[in-house]
């Protein structure tokens, strides 16, 4: 049983992708109990594996018993055990969270979309821990369908925005696979490990360059790094809001996993600078992209598309840390994709359920909320204050790290753009935070101010937008429990793991950048 | 340079059908268009992956004892496992190129043209 784990961190939403769909035409409620069920059954084995991991070493999981180069290998080590798990467990609170907007945009077949959110989660945890370069691309692909048909049904709007992400992450994964291809004719292997150990002893040919340039660039737009990010806004503005905190705390932190795991496991350190630089290709994109997407935050007003800049910003974060290259900046990248999925869920959920409740998104418009909903705006503000860094939150600890490795390696400008970072965050979301507690309630809020005025023409998916059904901030009431609990429980692991940082780091991060 | 190309035939072909790709997926403004390119596109990468595999003068990977049994000599026969990759990409990029179909149905019921700019210019109404 404990050796077969693995299996049932994947295996399980796989499965229950296609029964769900099945079982909830003919009885509807099924379908939510047996999601978040699958769901708990892939973060417990989530989390035994960890535990076994961090007593026995890494495990290297033979599926069906075939042995590489014959079969396919899953590699789970610390970090990889870790991201699973955290992938995992902020999935189930979301799902808990977003029962009821679920249910209401999804429309009359819940069975489909709990089906796809299986399968989204399916995806995510085999990208995670697959030690095969195809399997990462299969893996891959199913997330990302997963993915686009999620963002597909939020409505009129979504419905460009997830075919625009449909055709960039097509041709994300396919740049990926070219890259992979020409791993494969240089090495003639395609596990990672194997792969590892012939580029250490060949040199470093051109083959191996162009592929390491597809591989990163198809990764790249997948992680929705400056350039390649401009499926991301809209995707995440439009997408139903069940969805986004869904997908935007899990889906491009996976994708940056995915580039880590290229350094950590199957490019040997140094490969990547010298003719080909795609290293300092990544920290010089990296350090653009921070600046970029917190500078394009703070011109939002729809407070969804704002997270989603933020999310560029961050991402850009994680990719600085992959170009630094070293081991601290390899585990501080790792420590803030876990911290920014906690911090990420909690501001989505937070915003989805002030919609759900009050219909306004606009940041302008929430004045005055955070008496009313003082539980839900007291995550979004414990939200808001880890992203900006403030201690003891989960985001000052990534931060500090990767400051004190771009001190190690000499490189100031990371110090003071990451710092910058900081205030540029702290101007974006303070500036939310203080309509929501120091304004006077607006007394006709109006969401139709400006560009982005859409007509609620879809009024099945999105009944929220109606005029009519829209209560004033004044008689907002605080979400019900099924939704402010997983909303407080992810609020208090953004502090949660700025406390125990130090333990995540010397026990689980370090060692598993160190050994790979 | 004409013998070049000739030599690598190939992969000069693939290379141009990754352009022509992209450019169908980047520069047309009708949607099935761009779903066209994204097919080219998946397309030249399965070829690449074939092309690669291709051994002058080799056969089929089947063992028979006329070629030695066990003792085969591997250069005699061509790598089958980027054809059995390619399967499974296929696989994907018809599961992909579905799932973008079928979004072009929904689009055209919703908005009674499938070019990108009128979509655009019905949305800001």
């Amino acid at each position: 049983m404990e050796q077969q784990l693995p299996a049932f961190i994947v295996g399980a939403p796989l499965l229950f992708s296609v029964i769900v769909p099945i079982l909830g035409r003919k009885w509807r409620q099924s379908a939510f109990v047996i999601t978040v069920a699958t769901v708990a059954v892939s973060t417990v084995a989530s989390a035994l594996s960890l535990e076994r991991v961090l007593r026995e070493g890494t495990i290297r999981y033979y599926l069906g018993g075939w042995e590489p180069p014959v079969g396919i290998e899953w590699l789970i080590d610390e970090v990889s055990a870790f991201v699973s798990l955290v992938v995992t467990s902020v999935s189930l609170l979301v799902v808990i969270s977003t029962r009821r907007w679920a249910e209401r945009e999804a429309g009359d077949r819940p069975g489909v979309f709990y089906g796809l959110v299986l399968l989204l989660l399916a995806g995510l945890t085999g990208i995670v821990i697959t030690g095969d370069l195809f399997n990462l691309f299969v893996f891959l692909e199913i997330a990302s369908l997963a993915a686009y048909a999620l963002v597909f049904i939020g409505g009129r709007r979504a419905m460009l925005a997830g075919f625009r992400y449909l055709i960039i992450g097509s041709i994300g994964g396919a740049f990926y696979l070219l890259g992979v291809g020409f791993i494969y004719f240089a090495t003639g292997t395609l596990n990672m490990i194997e792969a590892r150990q012939l580029l250490e002893e060949a040199e470093s040919t051109r083959a191996v360059q162009v592929g390491a340039v597809f591989i990163f660039t198809g990764l790249g737009l997948k992680m929705a790094l400056v350039p390649m990010h401009l499926w991301l806004p809209d995707a995440y503005e439009h997408a139903p809001s069940s969805v986004n905190s869904l997908i935007a705390p899990v889906m491009t932190k996976v994708a940056a996993f995915a580039m880590l795991r290229m350094f950590l496991s199957v490019f040997p350190p140094g490969y990547l600078s010298g003719t080909v630089p795609v290293a300092d290709a990544l920290l010089v994109l990296g350090l653009i992209g921070i600046v970029f997407g917190s500078v394009a935050a703070a011109g939002q007003t729809d407070i969804r598309r704002m997270l989603a800049y933020s999310s560029v910003s961050q991402l850009a974060f994680i990719a600085v840390g992959i170009g630094l290259g070293t081991p601290l900046a390899l585990a501080a990248a790792l420590l803030h994709v876990v911290n920014h999925a906690a911090m990420k869920a909690t501001l989505f959920l937070a915003t989805a359920s002030v919609r759900f409740r009050v219909g306004l998104q606009r940041t302008h418009n929430l004045a005055g909320l955070g008496p009313r909903m003082p539980l839900t705006m007291g995550a979004f503000a414990v939200g808001s204050v880890a992203m900006v860094g403030i201690p003891p939150t989960a985001g000052f600890f990534s931060k500090w790290y990767m400051v004190q490795a771009g001190l190690d390696e000499g490189q100031w400008i990371v110090v003071a753009v990451v710092l910058l970072s900081s205030l540029l965050t702290a101007v974006y979301l303070f500036k939310v935070l203080e309509q929501v507690y120091l304004r006077p309630a607006k007394p006709e809020p109006s969401e139709h101010d400006g560009d982005e005025h859409s007509p609620p023409a879809d009024s099945a998916s999105q009944p929220v937008e109606q005029p009519a059904m829209r209560p004033v901030v004044e008689r907002a009431r605080e979400a019900p429990l099924d939704v402010w609990l997983p909303l407080v429980l992810l609020g208090a692991a953004t502090v949660v793991l700025g406390v125990i940082n130090v333990v995540i780091m010397e026990h689980v991060l370090l060692p598993g950048v160190e050994v790979s | 340079m004409i013998d070049e190309i000739a030599a690598r035939f190939p992969y000069w072909a693939i290379a141009v059908l990754l352009v022509v790709g992209l450019y169908g997926m980047i520069g047309k403004r009708s949607l099935v268009k761009q779903v066209i390119g994204l097919s080219i596109f998946q397309s030249a990468i399965i070829l690449f992956f074939i092309s690669g595999s291709l051994l002058e003068g080799a056969t089929l990977p089947i063992l028979y004892s006329v070629h030695g049994g066990e003792h085969a000599n591997p250069d005699d026969f061509v790598n089958p496992l980027p054809h059995v990759l390619m399967l499974t990409a296929i696989v994907v990029g018809v599961a992909i190129t579905g799932v973008a179909l079928s979004f072009l149905v929904s689009i055209y019921r919703e908005f009674g043209t499938l070019d990108e700019r009128e979509m655009l210019d019905e949305m800001r109404k």
